[in-house]
């Protein structure tokens, strides 16, 4: 056994930063840390943080400007080559080829590491049977579905026995199913190999199964600690709100607004609350809000991240729009206050969806899809990469015809609308579609006229985005050079520019951090309520908390309909009384299996 | 509607010339080009190396010699003493052609009244040496007459009297560079035109435009500007160019060439925008534009006349719009053609145009994924 407290790592006074047109982007600033051997070391913080930099530079990829990092005794400035022969790194998008096969791929990381023919047998077994991709081993890796990719990549990672293995965002985009396998693998090997693993994740939740917790933000460490630590500094802090009259929404834009509350969101049936203080006699009270049960509950690791980043005003990218946050939405929400959301009217529906069938060639990509949405409500449309979700979304927009069966929006086929039948259509493309050559004026400019704005409504709505999304001081910055969560603010503000009665979001919080996430959702909430009707694609499954009512479709069908309260109560279990909507999804995806294995 | 095209347009123009890689291109190629072929391609050869062996030394052979050395086209690299030397001349490319005067050239003249000289030429670009023995035939023709009229005897019987007719000196420049105007106004404009859709496809934010109240046409329209406008920016320039800084004579109208040249860039353009739709990546699109600039500019009859080509090539220029532009610059330049004697040329111009641009328009929302 080897001595856990040995330092796999060591940083002293690490500083670098790039330089750009104009600017110097400082990606880390003086940092120190160790990381010790034998366990998981999650690496977390929000975009642009100087995760990827980091790992980079541990990889002997990047040089240091000034100070001293070594990677398993050995200095990365002086021996970077020695360090890249005894660690596996997966970067983001890991260098497969797609147009090799999956043996071929793993034949050619071996020839890489030099690795004998006779122990590649034996090797290659193991990592293929781990990772479930003996059935695949002819197929070419451009066919893989994204969870396999990234299997096949870790596998790639490990032909060669590392002693490292270093993990940049490896889960990212993947389904929850091959996410779990994901994970089995590393921590097999790390039973069986002791070898010690660094990864970056921006899913929270991942970060309380890492042995030790690096929190990063703007280049500087924030913290560094077992995740049970981070959740003890929350203690007292985390109550469960539920009400039986107010809807979740509702409370938690009512809950959000009360002096002390630092963070209020909604967790499956009920809205999770953090306090700033710890509330040490008994529970916090709101005299304002009728039918209130609450009660203490155990913090999630995401409340302690949150409360650091707030506690931690250095950023004008995340803190300013969130700590402004909570009070942008008194002023928006304020005029709705009275709407009462809950008599919604259900009648009508704005979008129907009848037996969709969408064929490429041989390939059944949509396979007769049904679903109903009503005005106001926000629908999400969930699965996997591959579900088949991206391409039922591009239907429902009109960016492809469909094969069989038919589609319509507010009474229009989109495909063959008329323009002003569009111009009730908001539409917000994955991956936040902007010209990245523009700045944020041009942008906006553009698509205000686009939609038909001009002369005194166009200042009116543009001045509104500039102000809603605080986009002001970037006004003038090429939209490329944005930060991830300013895009993706620009490409909201680019989508409502013409006040749209039906938003369509295609993955529209995919690679941004938390609170980029919550302030998304908070908008997106607060326009449900005024009676826009939302039309989501996630792959993050807490998410789906958010929707009234979503469809979970995997590969081109759909697995179950219906609110999410309904969805997550028919795998209620004595062992699992609450299931999350993570849980429901791989339980829906089994069964589905399990049916397909039967027939 | 044609403010939400000038909308796109104006974008279009925004995201052309924002980036600094874009903005090289448009100036720097032209530019490089137009230098290119005004001052470096020619037909016509100056200073071709030659040198002399020349065995005889009479007063005779020396005036031959004088010719040769005191002719702009010709430039004595060497006076050759002895046989051995002939050889490595030519090998090593230091001289073109070699001028072998014989030891009895002289006095077989005076006994025949005629007598002869050897040429060895390097065979090696058939081209350029058809072109230098051409030169080195009529400079001995006029040699020959100039004796026989310095001795007062009679000319030989039939003597060529050449005019040539809109070239009256025959430079290859005057041929060359108006074909350049159609050359560049090729290009620039096909690149950024097939880059244009395929760089916001790449971006997905083709997606977000065609979800926007914009129709295609108006997309079609708001996408064509720029490259047309680009074209006869650019065209402007290159036209002054050749007039101001190569004195070629621009004799028909300004209007017909304009007419002309607006025409050849909705071709291009429709060619560009189709090729762009058809791709998915930026990549494609280069590639696209490439794979189309080539076989259009060697079927143009920019170098090489269409006439010379097989039939069924022949039949293959109908589709390139270069090819009646090509006409139409000529025509203009050096002919003065009116509109009446292009009309022929136009109308073919304007239906690849309409046929592309269609088409172009239709693989927006049809282009499969």
């Amino acid at each position: 056994m080897k001595n856990i407290s040995e330092a796999i790592i060591q940083l002293k006074n690490i500083s670098l930063s790039f330089t750009l047109p104009g600017r110097i982007i400082t990606a880390l600033d003086n940092i120190s840390l160790d990381v010790k051997a034998g366990q998981i070391t999650g690496l977390i913080g929000p975009d642009g943080a100087g995760k990827t930099t980091l790992m980079r530079l541990l990889s002997g990829l990047l040089r240091p400007d000034s100070g001293q990092a070594t990677v398993l005794g050995m200095d990365v400035v002086k021996s970077p080559q020695d360090i890249q022969s005894i660690i596996g790194y997966m970067p983001q998008r890991f260098g497969l080829y797609e147009d090799l096969t999956v043996q071929e791929n793993m034949d050619l990381y071996a020839d890489l590491h030099n690795i004998p023919v006779s122990q590649r047998a034996s090797r290659y077994e193991k990592l293929l049977s781990m990772s479930q991709m003996a059935p695949f081993t002819s197929r070419l890796a451009g066919k893989l579905s994204g969870g396999m990719k990234q299997k096949l990549g870790l596998a790639c990672a490990l032909v060669s026995p590392p002693r490292l293995l270093i993990l940049d965002e490896p889960t990212v985009g993947v389904d929850p199913v091959s996410r779990r396998e994901l994970w089995q693998i590393i921590n097999q090997m790390l039973q069986e190999e002791h070898i010690s693993v660094l990864m970056s994740t921006a899913y929270l939740d991942e970060a309380e199964r890492c042995d030790d917790v690096i929190l990063m933000h703007e280049g500087r460490i924030l913290d560094q600690a077992s995740p049970d630590d981070f959740s003890e500094k929350m203690h007292n802090r985390t109550f469960v709100a539920h009400s039986d009259t107010l809807s979740k929404r509702h409370l938690q834009f009512r809950l959000s607004r009360e002096p002390g509350v630092l963070d209020a969101l909604i967790d499956n049936d009920d809205i999770h609350l953090v306090m700033q203080e710890p509330v040490s006699d008994g529970l916090p009270l709101f005299k304002d809000i009728d039918n209130l049960t609450i009660h203490p509950t155990r913090p999630h690791f995401e409340d302690a991240f949150i409360a650091l980043l707030k506690k931690n005003p250095v950023s004008k990218t995340t803190s300013i729009a969130t700590t402004n946050l909570v009070d942008k939405d008194k002023t928006s929400l304020s005029t709705e206050d009275t709407s009462n959301n809950i008599s919604k009217d259900t009648t009508e529906s704005i979008i129907k969806v009848d037996k969709v069938v969408r064929r490429f060639g041989d390939f059944y990509a949509v396979k007769g899809i049904s679903f109903d949405v009503k005005k106001g409500e926000i629908f999400g449309l969930l699965g996997a990469n591959g579900a088949g979700k991206s391409t039922l979304f591009r239907m429902l927009c009109g960016l492809l015809p469909v094969s069989d069966g038919r589609v319509e929006v507010a009474g229009h086929n989109l495909r063959t609308a008329s323009a002003t039948a569009r111009a009730h259509i908001g539409y917000m493309a994955q991956r936040f579609s902007l010209y990245t050559n523009l700045t944020i004026k041009q942008n906006l400019m553009f698509f205000s006229k686009a939609y038909g704005l001009r002369g005194k409504k166009q200042q009116e709505r543009i001045q509104w985005a500039l102000d809603e999304f605080e986009l002001e001081e970037y006004l003038n910055t090429n939209s490329n050079d944005l930060p991830l969560g300013y895009k993706q603010r620009l490409a909201f503000a680019a989508a409502l520019m013409h006040e749209p009665d039906i938003l369509f979001l295609d993955e529209p919080t995919s690679g941004v951090d938390p609170l980029a996430r919550r302030e998304f959702w908070q908008r997106t909430n607060a326009l449900a309520e005024s009676g826009v009707t939302v039309l989501v694609t996630t792959h993050f499954m807490d998410e789906a908390n958010y929707c009234d009512r979503l469809i979970i479709m995997a590969s081109g069908t759909e697995l179950a309909t219906g609110s999410p309260e309904e969805l997550r109560s028919r795998f209620k279990t004595e062992q699992n009384p609450q299931p999350s909507m993570e849980d429901t999804f791989i339980a829906l995806v089994e069964s589905k299996t399990q049916q397909g294995q039967q027939s | 509607m044609l403010y939400q095209i000038l909308a796109l347009a104006l974008k279009e123009f925004q995201a052309i010339l924002r980036d600094r890689q874009s903005r090289l291109v448009l100036i720097g190629p032209p530019i490089a080009q137009l230098l290119v072929f005004g001052y470096a391609a020619t037909f016509d050869l100056n200073n071709i190396p030659v040198a002399i062996y020349n065995q005889d030394n009479s007063y005779l052979s020396r005036e031959l010699v004088s010719h040769i050395t005191g002719s702009p086209h010709f430039q004595l690299v060497k006076n050759i003493q002895k046989d051995d030397e002939i050889a490595p001349l030519i090998t090593t490319k230091k001289a073109l052609m070699v001028v072998h005067i014989k030891s009895d050239f002289s006095t077989e003249q005076a006994v025949d009244y005629s007598s002869k000289v050897q040429v060895i030429v390097d065979g090696r670009n058939s081209n350029t040496a058809l072109l230098s023995l051409n030169y080195i035939r009529t400079l001995l023709i006029d040699f020959n007459q100039q004796y026989l009229n310095d001795r007062g005897q009679h000319p030989p019987p039939a003597v060529l009297e050449i005019r040539s007719w809109f070239n009256p000196n025959l430079l290859s420049r005057w041929f060359i560079i108006p074909g350049i105007v159609a050359l560049l106004t090729l290009v620039v404009p096909l690149i950024v035109t097939a880059l244009s859709v395929a760089r916001e496809r790449e971006a997905g934010t083709f997606d977000q435009i065609l979800v926007t109240p914009l129709s295609p046409f108006q997309i079609l329209v708001g996408k064509s500007i720029p490259g047309i406008v680009i074209g006869l920016v650019q065209g402007t320039v290159i036209i002054a160019l050749t007039v101001l800084w190569f004195n070629i004579p621009l004799l028909g109208s300004i209007g017909t060439l304009y007419l002309g040249l607006t025409l050849f860039l909705m071709s291009t353009v429709g060619i560009g925008l189709m090729i762009s739709s058809l791709s998915v990546t930026q990549q494609q699109g280069l590639m696209g534009a490439f794979l189309f600039l080539v076989p259009a500019v060697i079927l143009s009859g920019f170098a090489t006349p269409i006439a010379n080509m097989p039939e069924l090539v022949q039949d293959l220029t109908y589709i390139n719009p270069m090819r009646y532009f090509l006409i139409i610059v000529r025509g203009i330049y050096l002919e003065g053609n009116s509109y009446g004697d292009l009309v022929s040329q136009f109308w073919p111009m304007t239906l690849i145009g309409l046929i592309s641009l269609t088409f172009a328009g239709w693989l927006f929302k049809h282009r499969m994924y």
